[in-house]
């Protein structure tokens, strides 16, 4: 069985909110209607969005590490916002585990936004309907664009490849080798939704290295420059030569 | 959680109009048995009307929450899994039933339907009032369990959730009943403010109980869970906009600590301490029972609405860590 998903790699973003906007621009212009924006350029801007970027910082000042965050539906694999909607509007798709809401149906009542630990569903107030991410199904397998660009608008926005998308019940997929390799971790794993949607942590990329290896081992003469120039009837090897 | 002022109507509303039928079915089982005068009919139709309003009343509020409430009628398909589809659906049962329990009193249409060990006669209305009654304690599960079964909110999640909302809406219909005896001045007001009294005191106690239990909380999520970082001290230093959102409005009461503390004393005085004391006043002071049981239940009404709005304000969702800080 599928689990389509997105893997996000804390240790490569930058906090740039590209997906965000691309996120926006997508779904705003799907037929499900604009994503609405109140007073924009207002005192009080408001408006729906399907995916955040969020900013932590760790640690105590002066080791403090900055931490951008990006926050979207993690389409559980035991999603508890489904079970509560009252009219069938939320779904979880068989084919590929995207956790969907059929806006034709939903009453707005707001449970299922209740339901959700991570607060990634909201009422657009225009539509008066839920909303939430739809890891781009309209884009996804969209046959008219070109098979490498069938990817939510998120991941084709990443200036960093932070946020890498595919089938996490494939073990050969690239989102399985990243979670499997990198340490792939899910988002309150205390409540048992399973997020399909991981996160890689941060990693300290160090290297280490000893005295020695700073030295040039054949280097007896204690001497980093050029080497005596031999004469020409001298062998030429290399270490020795220096034309 | 931000408290709805439509959630607030319908749940105390209807609670009200669930405990007042609760309590003309407590009068007839009573007065079959002998303990209480038989009753005019016109009483329990009276109160089956009044408790129709209340219901009605209720269901009126429960639209406004709704953001498409021309869809409401399919929230009656999914009562397989979702709580909120089977308070829907029993809501208008019960409604049905209090509608045609109080049609057979008011029509005088009784007749019996076969007789009990003891030569002991079973009328109409003793088997309608048994269905609205199984119909009532449905209802009352059905909508606190649609607070109790989302176990995110540890303060909802609980079996207090159910038995506060039982008591406290069967409390608030005995004092409503208890007035309606008065005004008709039928004798009932001992033994229905007798029941009005107990049933606020149990319902004292529950709530007491959970207000116990939700002070000692130890929150499951914590920021650490939910952006997965070990590190004892995270800081958030933005939530990805600086204006507001669905998040920051639908999940918070944007009102004081202090407030909040006011809020939960009033509701302690007004729904238990002051009804308690003016339904034993309108049990001794019989000249002037109509007033004080009617202020009684307006007064434990409103404290019903702060009780609720209490209990929803008082539920801390585990979305609010991620929306700390604004940057």
């Amino acid at each position: 069985m599928t689990q389509l998903a997105l893997v996000i790699d804390l240790n490569v973003c930058v906090g740039c909110h590209a997906c965000v906007t691309s996120c926006k621009e997508w779904n705003t212009s799907g037929d499900a209607g604009p994503l609405v924006d109140m007073n924009p350029y207002d005192a009080d801007p408001t408006g729906t969005f399907f995916n955040r970027v969020q900013t932590f910082e760790v640690g105590e000042y002066p080791t403090t590490e900055t931490v951008h965050f990006p926050k979207s539906c993690l389409h559980c694999e035991e999603p508890p916002c489904v079970p509560v909607c009252p009219t069938g509007a939320s779904y979880k798709r068989k084919e590929d585990g995207i956790v969907l809401v059929d806006y034709d149906k939903c009453i707005g009542c707001k449970y299922c936004s209740w339901a959700c630990p991570y607060g990634v569903r909201e009422v657009d107030a225009q539509r008066r309907v839920m909303t939430k991410c739809t890891l781009c199904v309209d884009r996804i397998y969209d046959q008219s664009i070109p098979e490498w660009d069938r990817k939510p608008a998120c991941v084709r926005a990443c200036p960093t490849t932070a946020r890498l998308f595919g089938d996490i019940h494939d073990p050969d997929s690239q989102v399985s080798q990243a979670i499997r390799e990198n340490g792939g971790y899910q988002l309150m794993p205390e409540w048992g939704t399973k997020p399909a949607n991981h996160y890689l942590p941060r990693r300290k990329t160090r290297i280490t290295v000893r005295e020695d290896e700073i030295e040039r081992a054949d280097n007896p003469l204690k001497i980093d420059s050029q080497l005596p120039k031999p004469g020409r009837d001298e062998p030429s090897l290399d270490d020795v030569t220096s034309w | 959680m931000h408290p709805a002022f439509s959630v607030l109507f319908l749940t105390t509303l209807i609670g009200a109009g669930q405990g007042l039928f609760m309590a003309l079915f407590w009068v007839e089982t009573y007065a079959l048995m002998g303990l209480v005068p038989a009753q005019d009919p016109g009483f329990h139709a009276l109160g089956s009307a009044l408790s129709l309003v209340l219901l009605g009343l209720g269901l009126f509020a429960s639209f406004f929450h709704l953001g498409r409430p021309e869809r409401a009628w399919r929230t009656a398909t999914k009562w397989r899994t979702s709580w909120l589809s089977r308070e829907v659906i029993v809501l208008p049962a019960f409604m049905g039933a209090v509608f045609v329990y109080g049609l057979a009193h008011w029509a005088g249409f009784n007749p019996s339907l076969g007789t009990l060990p003891g030569n002991q006669p079973v009328p109409l209305t003793m088997v309608l009032g048994i269905a609205g009654v199984i119909l009532a304690l449905a209802l009352f599960v059905s909508t606190a369990m649609i607070y109790a079964a989302v176990k995110f909110l540890q303060e909802w999640h609980s079996p207090l959730t159910v038995v506060n909302y039982t008591l406290l809406g069967m409390a608030s219909g005995f004092t409503l009943a208890t007035a309606l005896a008065a005004w008709a001045g039928n004798g009932l007001v001992p033994m229905l403010a007798g029941w009005a009294i107990i049933l606020t005191l149990l319902g004292l106690v529950t709530r007491t109980a959970s207000l116990i239990r939700n002070a000692r909380i130890k929150p499951k999520s914590t920021l650490q869970t939910a952006i997965g970082i070990k590190h004892p001290r995270i800081q958030q230093k933005a939530q990805g906009f600086m204006g507001g959102s669905f998040n920051t409005r639908e999940f918070f009461h944007h009102k004081s600590e202090g407030f909040v503390r006011m809020v939960k004393w009033t509701f302690l005085i007004a729904t238990f301490l002051i009804p308690t004391v003016l339904l034993a006043a309108g049990v001794i002071l019989p000249a002037e029972a109509v007033n004080l049981l009617v202020a009684a239940f307006v007064v434990q009404y409103i404290g019903l609405l702060a009780e609720r709005w209490f209990f929803f304000a008082q539920a801390n969702h585990p979305q609010n860590l991620y929306y700390q800080s604004a940057a």
